[in-house]
């Protein structure tokens, strides 16, 4: 009996182990790129363009990779800023028309509204680069040519299905019966929507926020299309210069600090609101 | 009882009171976005493919020869063959590894959620920067693999990974399935735990064995997901760009020109627009035409129990 029970124990450990064995392997694998990649960031200039072995500083941190990474473009400063002027312009504007098409889909009934409705979520058919020559040709007419204001409305057009779709949820599984009782307290319309029904679809909304954050702040094709000039470039765009290098020599250093300076963001955001991520993902793949 | 008369009373007008054309200001600001920057979009697309569209110039009209020529565009169906085989390599390559990963992360044990949460961490940056940060890990003078591969004695001498189009495809497909198996495996994940915990028991019971459960039960019952899956990893890998645009440039001897690349490289490199308008019309057709198969493919899911 009690050897039985020893070997089930036994067993169990053994299982155990394997089972984080495995675990840790496998974090290891997705980890270790972002690990090296940021502490070789802090290499000293005389150690970027050597290989990684190992990983971290020997002589010293520095901040050498960062100081050569500002020195591309419009200077470092100036192209997160424009990164962060389009990723959070498009979460803004993204929650801002997704909220109000949310509400009148789910609230109003009007003519043609699920044709509206579909033909929203049927841009998801088109992928987008299939359409860049021509939103080129339109930005420009509008007077929105290698203009961050430009990119940002694309980048809001892009992230409308999916938003659209989460708000319209969201409005959905409000009881009607609180909006009553509002009406009857005399707030209306657009009222109504900010005071008594914005706080209560707030989870959408963060899950909205979070992808247009990441989607605007990641993208790279449009970007690269749709804007011309050295000092309007995103991050992304502006580490392609850095890639490609100068006189035929690549500063590693600086595409580690590049790389860091877009990653750290995402996976702070991420981790931050991890929760409001996976409902949209789950949202996402049930529909 | 007057209460209840002025509910329904209020009930009543409700539906008449909204009926109308109000909800369309709601949804005005929506529609005019896509109206402007989607739908115009394509109908231009297709006006363009057309024409013979210079970048400066008047663009002349020269009905479907742009099509035509499409056809007898070599390097277009290198394009086109180059993504088939490269969506199917990373997809078949991105299940091999979410799946095991997702099966390994479904029950609730000790840590799980950290270990979840690490898998998924790539998928949130940028497809950019991971290009970035891998091209830089595979180079052969500043990088990791070489070095190390050297080091390890499993290669004599560094050899270049990105020079020659076998490694370098390798190296991409790698760091492909680094960025994308986490997604893939959330999405396998929320299948397999739809599968109820006593079907599973009921088969261990009738004697099925380990793999038997899994060929039988597991697979059958996760067929909707499994098309998920396969849809989203199929239609993203046509559409790949940034990779090949980032690590190789179009790869050695200009063997990794994907159809988004080229259709790239036609319009604003060459500034061809009419012909790169034609181009996006087909790669607009293939996609379509997989969404439809998409939605057909999940109704065939919908039918099984």
């Amino acid at each position: 009996m009690r050897t039985r029970r020893e070997i089930r124990a036994r067993k169990a450990l053994w299982d155990r182990i394997a089972y984080h064995g495995i675990g840790i392997g496998t974090a290891f694998f997705f980890l270790a790129p972002f690990a090296v990649s940021f502490l070789a960031s802090f290499r000293p200039n005389s150690e970027s363009g050597r290989p990684p072995l190992p990983p971290w500083p020997i002589s010293g941190m520095s901040f050498d990779a960062y100081r050569a990474l500002d020195s591309f473009g419009a200077g470092i400063w100036q192209h997160m800023f424009n990164s962060l002027l389009v990723s959070i312009g498009t979460v803004f504007l993204t929650v801002a028309v997704s909220v109000l098409a949310g509400y009148g889909f789910s609230r109003y009934r009007f003519p043609f509204k699920n044709a509206l409705f579909v033909l929203i979520i049927a841009t998801l058919m088109i992928p987008f680069q299939s359409i860049l020559t021509p939103l080129f040709i339109i930005l420009a007419r509008l007077g929105l040519n290698n203009s961050l204001v430009g990119l940002m409305l694309v980048y809001v057009t892009l992230q409308l299905p999916f938003s659209v779709f989460m708000m319209r949820n969201a409005f959905d599984a409000v009881p009607k019966e609180i909006e009553e009782a509002a009406r009857i307290d005399g707030a209306r319309d657009l009222k109504l929507l900010v005071r008594v029904l914005l706080p209560l679809v707030m989870p959408g909304i963060a899950t909205v926020s979070i992808f247009a954050f990441l989607n605007a702040w990641n993208e790279f094709f449009a970007a690269l299309v749709l804007l011309s000039s050295n000092d309007n470039y995103t991050l992304p765009v502006l580490m392609t210069a850095v890639r490609a290098g100068r006189l035929g020599a690549i500063n590693w250093g600086a595409v580690q600090a590049g790389v860091a300076v877009m990653v750290v963001p995402c996976l702070f955001v991420f981790l931050l609101l991890q929760r409001y991520y996976m409902r949209g993902l789950m949202a996402g793949a049930v529909k | 009882m007057t209460t209840s008369a002025l509910t329904s009373a209020i009930r009543r007008r409700r539906p008449k009171r909204q009926t109308g054309w109000r909800g369309l200001i709601y949804i005005a600001p929506a529609m005019a976005l896509v109206t402007l920057f989607f739908v115009l979009p394509v109908l231009f697309t297709l006006w363009m493919s057309l024409h013979k569209w210079p970048l400066l110039g008047e663009p002349a009209w020269i009905g479907l020869r742009n099509y035509t020529r499409m056809f007898t565009d070599a390097r277009f169906f290198n394009a086109l063959g180059f993504t088939a085989h490269y969506t199917l390599i990373v997809t078949m390559a991105i299940f091999a590894v979410a799946f095991p990963l997702a099966i390994f992360v479904e029950k609730q044990r000790p840590l799980v959620s950290l270990y979840r949460t690490i898998v998924f961490l790539p998928v949130v940056v940028g497809l950019a920067s991971a290009s970035l940060l891998w091209v830089w890990l595979a180079n052969v003078d500043s990088g990791l693999f070489a070095p190390l591969f050297d080091v390890l004695g499993l290669t004599s001498g560094r050899i270049n990974l990105l020079a020659k189009f076998d490694t370098a495809f390798l190296t991409i497909i790698v760091m492909v399935v680094w960025k994308i198996a986490g997604f893939t495996m959330i999405i396998l994940l929320t299948g397999l735990q739809a599968i109820p915990a006593e079907l599973t028991e009921a088969a261990r019971i009738d004697g099925a064995g380990r793999w038997q459960r899994f060929r039988h039960l597991t697979l059958p019952l996760m067929r909707r997901t499994m098309a998920l899956a396969l849809i989203l990893s199929v239609t993203g890998s046509i559409l790949a760009f940034d990779q090949f645009y980032i690590m190789t440039s179009g790869g050695p001897q200009n063997k990794m020109i994907s159809v988004v690349y080229y259709i790239f490289n036609q319009s604003f490199v060459s500034f061809n627009l009419g012909y790169g308008a034609a181009l996006s019309i087909a790669l607009l057709l293939i996609l379509v035409t997989l969404s439809v198969v998409q939605l057909w493919l999940l109704k065939v899911g919908d039918e099984r129990p």
